[in-house]
């Protein structure tokens, strides 16, 4: 199986990039590897909110909720709102193949 | 530096900037070589990362160490390196980074301290850390105005109309501090859930309850006002309502960021926001001056905490040279040598 795994993602100026996938990789990975410089000052271990993403509402449902730990972190966040998660927290299958995703405030 | 504040000078053999994991670590290295440090932080208290962003987080890639908080490992660090007594000076900035007419390099520090040493060992992670801004228009004009992210001096809220942001230990803690002493406080938070302490959010809820205090769930959308003066914030409240709430300060808590600061402007070859060095002495361009841990790069780098432990290893090797120029180097086990345990302050062991 040689399906091709990708995401979109906005960046601050409104421009979205079509980023290569790895599955198991967390969103924060991928949009790192695909060049765009996303902050992620803790590394990806929920510690730091400077990996802030807007998820498109139309893939809200198919990614696994937020954990207690995460909605906390999101409160060192600014522009939060209800489609904000960090994006080390989301981990890619291939479900969420072709996952649309911008960057929001304090993200880069 | 502001004028007129008194200038310390001190002369050591290493300066260290960042007392996170590499910067502690580096003490225990050099000081096996005899290299005696003094180390500076921007934060109160020695850890960078792991006291700042994950005290109570479990760490399981420290070789030997299957589990341990980042909390704990400061701990540890602290417990190590004390053998070699280093010197620390916390919360200040590192300024400047200069070459003396001597040759050694100088340091600035924020709080009036002047450092002169032969080596310097820059392990300051992702930066500074500085609190995190607010994202709204103009708010530089009001900072050390009106708007305010730390509160120097309870006196100076007596009687005003306050606002505080955020949901953690610092707001909650401010909050209930100013509450007595200020005209009216009013905590401005994303939603109706505080990741402070369990009794200060009890307090917090009976003064809300009692009427003595205002909780606000919404976040902050504008501030408005004249000449660095705040005259109301504008909240976004869930549903698109927006609130004008008239206020004469902003204290916002939305806790700390790393920002590279002064670091930058420092005469070195950076790649990025990281500090280009040779992989076998993490050695900058400039001699002497030496960049390890999280701040460092190289081909391969890896930001792993045991990364910044083999290079201050290797850092510490070529700063021997820098401070001890008339000592041949003689690499020795802290097993075996007697040199090194009367160091470390142990005795002899089978």
């Amino acid at each position: 199986m040689s399906e091709e795994l990708y995401i979109y993602c906005t960046d601050m100026e409104g421009k979205e990039h079509k980023l290569q996938a790895t599955e198991e990789w967390s969103v924060m990975e991928i949009i790192r590897e695909g060049g765009i410089p996303i902050l992620g000052q803790c590394g990806g271990s929920c510690a730091c909110a400077t990996c802030q993403i807007y998820v498109d509402p139309s893939w809200k449902d198919k990614i696994p909720e937020p954990s207690e730990e995460e909605i906390g972190m999101l409160d060192g966040a600014f522009g939060v709102n209800e489609n904000s998660r960090l994006a080390c927290q989301i981990f890619f299958t291939r479900e969420l193949n072709g996952l649309r995703v911008k960057l929001a405030p304090g993200s880069v | 530096m502001e004028e007129g504040r008194e200038i310390k000078l001190i002369e050591t053999d290493a300066i260290i900037i960042g007392t996170g994991p590499a910067g502690l670590f580096a003490v225990f290295e050099l000081g096996l070589h005899d290299i005696k440090c003094h180390l500076v932080d921007i934060l109160d208290r020695p850890g960078g990362q792991c006291a700042e962003l994950y005290p109570e987080k479990p760490i399981y890639d420290i070789p030997g160490v299957p589990v341990c908080t980042g909390g704990e490992l400061v701990e540890r660090l602290m417990e190590q390196i004390k053998p070699f007594h280093p010197e620390f000076h916390l919360g200040q900035m590192a300024e400047k980074l200069e070459k003396t007419p001597e040759g050694k390099w100088r340091v600035t520090a924020s709080g009036g301290v002047i450092f002169e040493a032969p080596v310097v060992v820059i392990a300051a992670g992702g930066g500074s850390f500085v609190p995190k801004k607010p994202p709204v228009k103009d708010i530089e004009r009001f900072e050390g105005k009106s708007v305010f992210y730390a509160v120097r001096r309870k006196d100076d809220f007596a009687g005003k109309n306050i606002v505080i942001a955020g949901g953690g230990d610092s707001a909650l803690d401010w909050a209930l501090n100013l509450q007595p002493v200020a005209g009216k406080v009013t905590l401005v938070h994303r939603r109706d859930e505080f990741r402070a302490a369990p009794d200060t959010v009890s307090k917090m809820r009976a003064l809300v309850e009692a009427g003595k205090m205002d909780l606000e769930i919404a976040t902050l959308a504008a501030i408005e006002g004249e000449n660095g003066q705040i005259s109301k914030v504008v909240l976004h409240r869930d549903g698109a309502e927006l609130i004008h709430l008239p206020c004469d300060a902003l204290l916002a808590f939305y806790g700390l960021t790393m920002k590279l600061g002064p670091v930058a402007g420092f005469d070195l070859k950076f790649e990025g926001d990281l500090i280009a060095v040779d992989p076998a002495s993490f050695e900058t361009n400039q001699p002497g001056v030496f960049a390890i841990g999280d701040i460092c790069t190289y081909p391969g780098k890896m930001k792993l905490i045991l990364s910044g432990f083999h290079e201050a290893a290797l850092m510490a090797r070529k700063a021997f040279g820098y401070v001890h120029p008339d000592r041949r180097y003689r690499f020795q086990y802290t097993t075996s040598s007697s040199n090194l345990k009367s160091a470390l302050g142990v005795t002899q062991t089978k």
